[in-house]
């Protein structure tokens, strides 16, 4: 069985590492894996419960050494969990419920009859896929640093070896110096995964190159970013690949201690990590003389409140030092003075996710994908309205379009396409003109939205973009340490205007005023936080300016989504007087008229609040 | 919940032990701490300043900074609502409205009965789902103000 460890020996040397993963692969006797999901979202749906049930039935059945049940972490495809994927043949079977397990285990493992029933089923041709690289969410993928999270159980070091883990960092230790390998970074042209895309090449030399005699490597698992859910899904599915990424970029720039900084909400994450870096230690892949180089390097962990602002990095940083989390400005690169003012190289999840692929497979290789100063792929989390809901790793250059209709499979509920959020809220909203955008760090910036940590948030015609813009304001004003007048005194300023508007109460030249605001928190904040605030307004008012005017000058929401602007109606022609709607209104606002006849709705009574709209299964219900 | 002096300063000097009274570790201390009362009491924060040998201001500066931390008690059942950007285009505000009808409290306070607590987040990182109810830990997708009754009192 793959899950169990082999015996805890430490590896002293560069042929121990290969002679124990060869080992490895040719103790490995099962012919089948059974991998279920089981990150948060299939876990949501009750994967663990399908999980104990596969290990009873495949013991039940005796067929325990030839098949094996792996419980990995997010595989990407959260909407249609929990998943079950069998290997080698990559049968992908989707919304699996407890009763079907025994099914797979005869039919399937026994008797290799694919269960119609259980395939995802492509919504416009109604036609089965089987295998999981022929599901179109994945086919127009490149899953280079995320795809290896649905081979390999994240709490096994033996997997992560098996699957080719820690070559990289032998070849490091074995045959570069750290010159070289901040080189090969610089030539592979990684920009940072978490939100401004600066070249991690030169953050690492400059490092590298900064006086003193303790580093510190710091690896960042905060995710602030409302909407995005990438690093948690890589440091719950595949921590050694962060931590091996941590111990190259320390050996590269010089340091010996190491910090990962993890949200406390992020409980698997927390929990994986540490194993990880426990079962790194014991085999000496981590820790005092790594791999009998004389290398030092430890990792501790360091868990973080949830506060957005931890985002940047001399907050984050006073953060580890049991301070509040508030930002100091910044004239001194972190590089050269950060955690106790030494030398700190902060790096995201993702982009250190990316290292050992770059020094396995060359930094040739490497700059061959992407775009011309974007190189690689990026992760992106795919959510709001759309059909396929999930995480996505996609060459940089790919279009928005190609993104959000062959990935994401459109928009449901034959609802129309409104924008695109990305960035986060520091990001914009991108309308239906640039959807055939190529998506890479500086088209998104000059589309006037930015790459960010990845969220991409697809709204349709029912969501207001005044709304939306009121909703950052909100976020960021709440978020924000208060340190700086600009943005604690600029924010609350641009809030009011947004609800003075979103209450029919807007004036003329509250669009200017906005405007106006925005580029002062540009000038004048001393954080990102305030300082790209202003990014979601904008770009709002850029392209949905006639969404502004019709609040301010019709006292209209065309969305439906402002509430003193809307009102509940009952569509006579539609109801059928089933009362549902009735129990449902917490306001008693709407009252039966007699059998099959259209209930009736008491505007005076009515709070605006929904239910009726949400419960209403005969489209009965309107709102306008 | 009522926990005396005595017990609370155990849990606070075992923490600090836990984590070799090192200062820089305060905020997992708070947090372990938190664990195990549900909230951060007077006493607590005060004991880990004594036990540190840090000024009060700072612990308290932290203990209010990080929304993870509340000073007041919190109920038997935590309801945290999702107000993110995935989970506010699909509805969040709708969901959270319902929540606070049904139990007649606002978002960061506790039931009388001290039954159920009320939170947001603003971001679970279950955004694929969204919107998104953490029900004691346990992630509810897909929510609708029709399957906040089910919730509750699946909560009894
Ligand atoms: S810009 Fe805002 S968040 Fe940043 S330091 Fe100033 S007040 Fe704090
Ligand atoms: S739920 Fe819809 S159909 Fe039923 S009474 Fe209400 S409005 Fe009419
Ligand atoms: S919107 Fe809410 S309060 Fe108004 S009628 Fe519908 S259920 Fe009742
Ligand atoms: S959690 Fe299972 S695919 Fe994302
Ligand atoms: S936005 Fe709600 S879980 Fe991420």
């Amino acid at each position: 069985m793959v899950n169990i460890e082999m015996e805890t020996c430490r590896l002293t040397d560069y042929a121990d590492l290969e002679s124990y993963r060869a080992n490895l692969q040719a103790k490995k006797t099962e012919n089948k894996v059974i991998t279920i999901c089981c990150g948060t979202g299939c876990l949501a749906y009750g994967a663990s419960k399908i999980g104990q049930s596969f290990k009873d039935e495949i013991k039940n059945q005796g067929l325990e050494g030839t098949v094996s049940v792996k419980f990995t972490g997010c595989q990407g495809f959260c909407e249609r969990g929990p998943l079950v994927v069998i290997r080698p043949e990559n049968i992908l079977y989707q919304r699996v419920k407890p009763e079907d397990v025994s099914r797979i285990v005869t039919e399937t493992i026994r008797n290799d009859l694919i269960l119609d029933d259980l395939l995802y089923t492509i919504p416009s041709t109604n036609e089965k896929v089987r295998c999981e690289e022929d599901v179109p969410f994945y086919k127009k993928q490149l899953r280079l640093v995320f795809g290896t999270n649905g081979y390999i159980d994240p709490t096994s070091l033996d997997d992560y070896i098996q699957a080719g883990g820690y070559q990289a960092l032998n070849k490091v230790l074995s045959s570069m110096s750290p010159d070289e390998v901040v080189d090969e970074i610089k030539i592979s042209g990684l920009r940072g995964r978490g939100g401004g895309g600066f070249a991690t090449g030169a953050k690492w030399e400059i490092t590298r190159e900064a006086p003193g005699e303790l580093k510190y490597v710091i690896c960042n698992c905060d995710e602030g970013d409302p909407g995005a859910f990438m690093d948690r899904s890589l440091m719950e599915g595949n921590p050694h690949s962060i931590i091996e990424g941590m111990v190259i970029a320390a050996y590269a720039v010089g340091a010996r201690q190491g910090y990962i900084y993890i949200r406390n909400e992020y409980p698997v994450a927390l929990k994986n990590s540490e194993i990880a870096i426990k079962k790194a230690e014991e085999k000496g892949l981590l820790g005092k003389n790594i791999l009998g180089t004389g290398f030092d390097f430890s990792i501790k962990i360091s868990r973080g409140g949830g506060a957005f602002v931890c985002g940047e990095s001399t907050a984050l940083m006073a953060s580890i030092e049991g301070r509040t989390g508030e930002p100091r400005a910044n004239y001194i690169h972190t590089s050269e003075k950060g955690l106790w003012e030494r030398p700190t190289l902060l790096n995201n999840v993702e982009t250190l996710a990316n290292i050992p692929l770059i020094i396995n497979k060359g930094a040739e290789w490497f700059y061959g994908i992407g775009t011309g100063n974007s190189k690689g792929t990026k992760i992106f989390s795919l959510v709001g309205k759309v059909h396929n809901t999930g995480l996505i790793e996609v060459p940089m250059g790919i279009t928005l379009r190609e993104i959000i209709y062959e990935i994401g499979g459109g928009i449901p509920g034959g609802k129309k396409f409104k924008a695109v959020q990305t960035g986060g809220p520091s990001g914009g909203c991108l309308p239906e003109e640039k959807l055939d955008l190529s998506v890479d760090f500086d088209e998104l910036s000059r589309a006037g939205s930015m790459m960010g940590s990845g969220a991409m948030i697809v709204m349709d015609e029912d969501n207001c973009m005044v709304d939306i813009a009121r909703y950052f304001l909100s976020f960021l004003e709440e978020e924000s340490c208060g340190k700086c007048v600009p943005c604690r005194e600029g924010l609350k300023r641009m809030r009011q205007i947004l609800d003075r508007i979103i209450e029919g109460k807007g004036q003329d030249e509250d669009i200017e005023l906005l405007i106006d605001l925005s580029e002062s928190l540009t000038m004048g904040a001393l954080c990102g936080l305030g300082g790209s605030a202003g990014n979601p307004v904008l770009s709002t008012i850029r392209h949905f300016k006639d969404e502004y005017v019709a609040h301010i000058q019709e006292k209209r929401c065309p969305a439906g989504v402002c509430k003193p602007l809307i009102r509940y109606y009952i569509v006579e022609a539609n109801c059928n007087g089933c009362s549902l709607c009735i129990k449902e209104c917490p306001a008693d606002a709407i009252s039966f008229q007699g059998k099959k006849q259209p209930v009736k709705l008491d505007q005076d009574k009515c709070t605006k609040c929904g239910a009726c709209y949400d419960i209403c299964r005969l489209n009965a219900v309107e709102v306008k | 919940m009522s926990v005396n002096k005595d017990s609370i300063y155990n849990i606070v000097d075992e923490v600090v032990v836990k984590h070799n009274g090192d200062p820089s570790m305060l905020v997992a201390m708070l947090q372990d701490v938190q664990a195990q009362l549900y909230f951060l009491p007077r006493e607590s924060i005060v004991r880990i300043a004594e036990k540190l040998d840090i000024p009060l201001t700072r612990v308290y500066s932290v203990a209010t900074f990080f929304r993870a931390f509340s000073l007041k008690p919190r109920g038997k059942h935590n309801l945290k609502v999702c107000m993110g950007t995935a989970c506010h285009v699909r509805g969040a505000e709708k969901v959270l409205d319902k929540i606070e009808t049904e139990l007649c409290v606002c978002a960061g306070e506790t039931t009388k009965d001290m039954k159920y607590t009320i939170e947001t987040a603003n971001c679970v990182g279950a955004c694929a789902l969204g919107p998104v109810v953490v029900v004691d830990n346990e992630f509810v997708g897909q929510m609708t103000t029709d399957k906040v009754k089910t919730i509750l009192e699946k909560c009894n």
